[in-house]
């Protein structure tokens, strides 16, 4: 077997490609912040809400975490119409993507709060702490600490599953890289740069959660 | 020798079809009173089995209306896409309506009627939006497969603010089209056929064609009687409006203009 690799015929096509990038880096961070927020949000509700409402979450942890994720983005996308509720395939993946990280980084934060001692809150409310403060500087602060590199390696898989959002036309890197193949017929090449391409963004996204680990986390 | 006898057979049987096809085909149709039409049994809307496992399609009903109007029995040969030439050239079958496009290939061993069925890929919308060209779809969002044929033409004519959504397969960009996430798609005239068909709220109307490639009666060559005959057959279909209701009961849309 002598396959000539032709990495020339990708370059018509660098554009595309730099957009594709652009776009799965900008999905990622704008869904790590908001999946996040709904993860420490549904995971302190869990916790320490009403019991109805925890079972809301528990619900939607559940229902989430174990349907798969392109089922998901179709549901939103090809589905919901159907109840009037029209998303671009821009917003869809989004909304996708926050809703899944969400469901899976509430898991992940519930369990760094569980690993907080009792005595750590009781001690924090008869300080003349209020609940909120309790949470926010005793609670949070102790789980976020513990569970950061599972966190750190749940945006990592959630980047990368990202992928399947080419599946709803959303213009991500996977995408640029279908329609650069469906157009030069450069399989090899073409899905090679982008597996690289994903290798250099979830080994920078690493280094990068790394660093801000440290910053935030350091010395205490 | 079961593989020399074999060979004799077939040997045989070239042979004898070499001598048949020297007899005029319209003559011997004729005198047997049958007509032998091959018509495909996996293509829907042309034709497939229908729930009594019988074909039934466009293509069906266009080969009865040529035996009707020959007056002669009419015998339906099931085949695919890949035997349907060989059926005629061994004169299994006197006619081949299978949804048989025109291609200088095949134009070297058989010979084509004047066309009996649009086949064509275009531009499909809903009722409402006004677009008659690729020059109207400035602004527009189309839904198109990726890689296919009717895509990479868009792609080449449609304005550079017309916005594209290319889908994986044909089932997502129908999908797209029949949950409203596009109002227009590029497709083939027999998948906006299926989906006006299933879901008649959203039936795709055409726009504009983007390939034309019709279908055609394939028959053996040097049977100019018989050519002449369907040619006849199939204008005077056209003119009386059968072809057209042909159209709208398998392809759900009227013919296209100047056909």
């Amino acid at each position: 077997m002598t396959y000539k690799l032709q990495f020339a015929e990708l370059l018509p096509y660098w554009n595309v490609l730099l957009q594709g990038l652009v776009f799965t880096i900008v999905l990622t961070m704008v869904s790590t912040v908001a999946g996040i927020a709904v993860g420490t949000a549904s995971a302190s509700a869990r916790t320490f809400g009403p019991a109805w409402l925890g079972r809301v979450v528990g619900v939607y942890v559940e229902l989430i975490r174990n349907t798969p994720f392109i089922v998901q983005l179709f549901f939103i996308f090809f589905g919901l119409p159907a109840l009037g509720l029209k998303f671009s395939e821009t917003t869809a993946a989004f909304l996708a993507m926050v809703i899944n990280l969400g469901a899976y980084s509430t898991e992940i934060i519930r369990a760094g709060i569980e690993a907080v001692p009792k005595g750590h809150i009781e001690a924090g409310l008869s300080l003349a702490m209020t609940k909120w403060e309790v949470l926010r500087h005793v609670v949070l602060n102790q789980a976020f600490r513990k569970i950061y590199p599972a966190l750190s390696s749940q945006i990592i898989i959630v980047m990368l599953g990202s992928a399947v959002v080419s599946q709803i036309s959303a213009e991500d890197l996977t995408y640029a890289a279908n329609f650069v193949a469906s157009r030069n017929f450069r399989n090899f090449e073409v899905y090679l740069l982008v597996a690289l391409a994903y290798l250099v963004l979830a080994m920078l996204t690493r280094s990068l959660l790394r660093a801000l680990g440290r910053a935030i986390f350091k010395a205490r | 020798m079961p593989f020399k006898k074999l060979l004799l057979a077939a040997a045989l049987a070239t042979a004898a079809a070499a001598t048949q096809a020297h007899a005029d085909a319209l003559d011997s149709i004729m005198k047997s009173k049958v007509i032998k039409i091959a018509v495909p049994q996996d293509f829907a809307p042309f034709g497939s089995a229908g729930l009594d496992l019988k074909p039934q399609g466009y293509d069906i009903d266009m080969a009865n209306l040529i035996g009707k109007e020959l007056g002669v029995k009419t015998e339906i040969i099931a085949v695919t896409s890949a035997n349907r030439i060989p059926y005629l050239q061994t004169n299994k079958a006197d006619l081949v309506i299978s949804s048989l496009g025109k291609n200088e290939e095949r134009e070297k061993v058989i010979d084509f009627s004047i066309a009996y069925a649009p086949f064509f890929s275009g531009v499909f919308g809903t009722k409402a939006i006004a677009v008659a060209s690729a020059a109207d779809l400035k602004g527009k969002i189309i839904g198109a497969t990726r890689g296919a044929i009717e895509e990479q033409a868009l792609t080449a004519a449609a304005p550079p603010d017309a916005t594209i959504k290319r889908f994986e397969d044909n089932n997502a960009t129908i999908a797209a089209f029949v949950s409203g996430q596009v109002d227009l798609i590029a497709t083939g005239n027999t998948v906006a056929a299926a989906i006006a068909e299933k879901v008649p709220a959203r039936a795709p109307t055409l726009k504009y064609v983007i390939k034309d490639s019709p279908c055609y009666v394939g028959l053996n060559k040097n049977e100019p009687a018989l050519l002449a005959k369907v040619n006849e057959i199939v204008t005077k279909a056209k003119a009386s409006g059968e072809i057209g209701k042909l159209s709208e009961k398998w392809l759900k849309a009227p013919l296209p203009p100047g056909f």
